[in-house]
């Protein structure tokens, strides 16, 4: 696609198509995923919570497959370039939160989908694709993993406030483009 | 060899000889295991049962004569998560308070050929006794029989799972029963010839 107004590739000054839906999609069902993570671990045993449990896991495998292929979409297309007047230290720090936000990415469906495995419990896919069991049944090691899958949330929650934080100051405080990179449509 | 020696020695061959019939009656519970496979969410599950008793009397010579009566424990059942176990031990589940164990009584076997056998019966849980049919296998090794064989009950037809857990698309309605019973053989009381 080209600009209208530079005759350059809007690919220079923002993301790709792609990449924006990719972007948007996930952080939709994380927003989703995330809260109801939380709020069905507190249920008492119930259909509801079975179900809860279910679509929890569909979610966080769908955001596997979705962050597995933006990882690769990544890899094979250059990002825009941050603003050029962005301090050094601000440019090191939005790269290493991005790698961060990448791993937790990956890192958070699979420990819940190997906490399911240790727990005795195959995940299938919206009920219907069941995937491999990646470990055995061992009840300390579900445990562990559970903890583990808990706390890398709280890791991303963190990150994603100062992701959003950062979006948000560039937008209303500095008054620069740098959201607008993943934003569609407008100039 | 003193002659004590020399006799019991005879006792134990005589026991063994496979020309006589044997009769499998001592169920080893600690090698038997009991579980059930259903389906939660679409998703396959596992459970067993830890504490289980049996009266066996199987001669695959004389199966007119065999029966079997087995109880099981509800109140051990392991469903894999302490949550579930309590729940399933409740009212709307098993109801063990009122209902402590779950009993099948054969009312016949019937060879299939081979090492194939199908037993019928009568299966008590929470109050309610149904038909059921069972075919199984019954393997010989060393001086113990293995019983192994499964059937599928209907979890609401014996109300198991009431109120909100009726709703059979979360757990599903069929329950496979499975049963691995390790019985060993004492010599069948032989008739005067």
């Amino acid at each position: 696609m080209i600009s209208e107004t530079t005759g350059l590739p809007d690919m220079t000054t923002r993301y790709t198509r792609t990449a924006m839906t990719l972007h948007w999609l996930m952080a939709l069902l994380i927003l989703v995923v995330f809260p109801l993570g939380l709020y069905m671990h507190d249920l008492k045993l119930s259909p509801l919570k079975l179900e809860l449990y279910s679509y929890h896991k569909w979610t966080g495998i769908s955001l596997l497959l979705l962050a597995a292929f933006r990882i690769l979409w990544r890899s094979a297309h250059t990002p825009p370039p941050l603003p050029a007047t962005l301090p050094h230290w601000q440019q090191l720090a939005s790269g290493a939160v991005h790698a961060l936000l990448y791993l937790l990415l990956l890192t958070i469906p699979m420990t819940g989908w190997l906490m399911s495995s240790a727990r005795g419990i195959t995940t299938v896919w919206f009920g219907l694709l069941p995937l491999p069991d990646l470990i055995g049944r061992d009840k300390a090691l579900g445990q562990l993993l559970g903890a583990v899958h808990e706390n890398l949330n709280y890791a991303l929650l963190l990150l994603v406030l100062v992701h959003t934080g950062a979006a948000l100051k560039h937008r209303y405080i500095d008054k620069d483009q740098l959201l607008s990179r993943m934003l569609p449509g407008r100039k | 060899m003193n002659y004590l020696y020399k006799s019991a020695l005879l006792s134990l061959l005589l026991t063994i000889n496979p020309a006589q019939a044997l009769e499998f009656n001592q169920l080893q519970p600690a090698q038997s295991t009991m579980t059930f496979g259903y389906r939660q969410m679409g998703v396959s599950m596992e459970g067993k049962f830890n504490r289980f008793a049996a009266k066996i009397t199987f001669d695959p010579a004389k199966l007119s004569s065999a029966a079997a009566k087995i109880e099981v424990y509800l109140a051990s059942i392991d469903t894999g998560l302490a949550e579930a176990n309590e729940e399933v031990a409740g009212k709307k589940w098993f109801d063990v308070g009122a209902y402590p164990v779950a009993r099948f009584t054969s009312t016949g076997i019937k060879a299939l050929g081979g090492n194939r056998y199908q037993a019928t019966g009568r299966l008590f849980i929470k109050g309610r006794t149904l038909d059921v049919t069972a075919p199984l296998t019954f393997q010989l090794d060393g001086h113990r029989g293995l019983f192994d064989g499964s059937f599928i009950i209907k979890r609401t037809a014996y109300a198991i799972g009431t109120g909100e857990w009726a709703d059979l698309d979360t757990v599903a309605d069929d329950i496979q029963i499975r049963f691995h019973l390790v019985v060993t053989a004492s010599p069948a009381v032989n008739p005067v010839h």
